[in-house]
């Protein structure tokens, strides 16, 4: 079965759709062994994102298993994360210096 | 693993054997455009700094054209000046011979009595050190006197899911087999410092990592800049990479899982042999510009969305995971990686691929951007002209 879009880490709640998406379709992602599929509630073209599960307003987006960035909206299960809806959380150098 | 080089006095490798000519200022640019245009095995770069600037801005443009002149794929130089720049000529010259034994020879412009005249004295100069440099011959060196720069560029969501880790399993092959490799582009780690931090072969190195980002935080900031608000670039924001964190979590990758063995600043050359790190701007032309001056030898480049830059004395090799791209842009392209996001190619195989590629490279392949004869600089400045 082809794939359409890829997580980078099995805790990813959002996944990088392959090709370009249309509203409706299902879109599969490997998560381990396992094929997964969610269906896109909107297009989502090439290289974008999809949310894996429903995300309340500053939920934690992750990607590689980290933050990228937390919700400025909530965003439902399907639809397309991008710089639209979330936004990039400063640093707190002094707590990782070991 | 060997290949073909050119063994240097003192010890480093050259896998090309340029002769370079140098302005120390601007005002030396376009002769040396004129000299590098006459003589075969010769090329130049277009410097646009080197006058009215800053103590801080002087010694950022000194290291740079005193590191391209000691690069290992430099065989010779020669140096143009105009005679009222900031560091003139022959004191750039006398640094240059301090440290090599390699031939430099310079020349001021308004000592000479106009540009044709020096012109002329550097063309003879030129062709006489590319004539000695064609007959040295290429002797057999060990892989591990590589130091390869890793840059990305132009990048979309394809550069942190294949091409950069397909480069992160390049550089720890070549680290594995004794050679150096050197990963830039400070503001790039930014978001994922704490995962580039745990890669530090000392607790010390750990906390130079995160200090560094700090400082470029704080740095643009003073300029009343936010970095969150130039990163990602428009580009990027159309491939999918919504914010640094996510930029900057792929772009880890293309350094590999090697202990970080040494930090060194903008355009120095490293101390140490392995994985290094190296302080500088995310601007791809000026991050390759400072690691070349550091010394490395070969550059391997990812992108998304497609990028030409070369350098003059230093092959860069253009590597993307984007099939589109690859097919819209494959005369600026080196190596397809799309395959891995296809399921058809692995890391490892990626990996690989690039491994011997480089090798091609090192014996004397040239890439695409350096058959166009590519001779892109960028000099990073901390502040305004004077």
């Amino acid at each position: 079965m082809a794939i359409d879009a890829l997580i980078m880490s099995p805790e990813d709640n959002v996944a990088t759709c392959v090709r370009d998406v249309k509203k409706g379709e299902a879109v599969v992602y490997r998560k381990g062994g396992e094929l997964c599929q969610v269906e896109a509630k909107e297009d989502i073209p090439y290289c974008h994102k999809i949310a894996l599960e429903p995300m309340e307003k500053n939920a934690v987006v992750r990607k590689y298993g980290e933050m990228i960035g937390k919700t400025t909206m909530p965003i439902e299960k399907g639809c397309w994360v991008s710089h639209e809806n979330i936004y990039s959380v400063p640093r707190d150098y002094d707590s990782e210096m070991i | 693993m060997e290949f073909l080089g050119y063994k240097r006095s003192d010890g480093r490798v050259g896998i090309r054997n340029h002769v370079l000519i140098l302005p120390t200022c601007a005002c030396g640019s376009e002769s040396c455009r004129i000299v590098a245009s006459q003589v075969r095995g010769a090329v130049n770069i277009i410097f646009n700094t080197g006058c009215s600037d800053v103590a801080a801005n002087t010694a950022m443009s000194q290291k740079v054209l005193t590191g391209f002149a000691l690069n290992p794929n430099v065989y010779g130089v020669v140096i143009i000046g105009l005679g009222c720049e900031t560091v003139p000529h022959k004191e750039l010259r006398e640094k240059i011979q301090a440290l090599t034994d390699k031939p430099v020879v310079s020349f001021g412009i308004q000592e000479e009595g106009g540009t044709l005249k020096t012109i002329e004295k550097a063309v003879r100069a030129a062709r006489d050190m590319a004539a000695a440099a064609a007959r040295q011959p290429k002797v057999p060196c060990d892989i591990s006197e590589i130091l390869m720069g890793i840059e990305c560029g132009g990048s979309d969501a394809t550069s942190g899911i294949a091409s950069n880790p397909a480069v992160g399993v390049l550089s720890d092959l070549l680290v594995d087999a004794g050679a150096s490799t050197m990963m830039s582009e400070t503001i790039e780690f930014i978001g994922g410092e704490h995962v580039l931090a745990r890669r530090g072969s000392t607790p010390e190195i750990h906390n130079q990592i995160i200090q560094i980002c700090r400082d470029y935080e704080e740095h643009l900031a003073g300029a009343g800049q936010d970095c969150r608000a130039g990163q990602p670039t428009p580009g990027n924001k159309a491939g999918g990479l919504s914010t640094i964190d996510e930029k900057s979590l792929g772009c880890i990758r293309k350094g590999g899982t090697r202990p970080v063995v040494e930090v060194v600043e903008q355009a120095a050359r490293p101390t140490k042999k392995g994985a290094i790190i190296m302080d500088t701007a995310g601007y791809d032309i000026s991050s390759v510009t400072s690691m070349v001056a550091g010394g490395c030898t070969v550059v391997v480049f990812t992108t998304g969305r497609g990028t030409p830059t070369g350098n003059a004395i230093v092959p860069v090799l253009k590597v993307t995971a984007n099939r589109t791209t690859y097919q819209k842009m494959e005369d600026n392209m080196d190596v397809d990686l799309s395959g891995i996001i296809d399921g058809e190619l692995s890391l490892e195989e990626g990996g690989q691929l690039l491994f011997d590629e480089i090798v091609e490279v090192c014996n004397g392949k040239m890439t695409k951007a350096e058959a166009y004869g590519f001779s892109d600089i960028a000099v990073d400045h901390v502040c305004r002209f004077v």
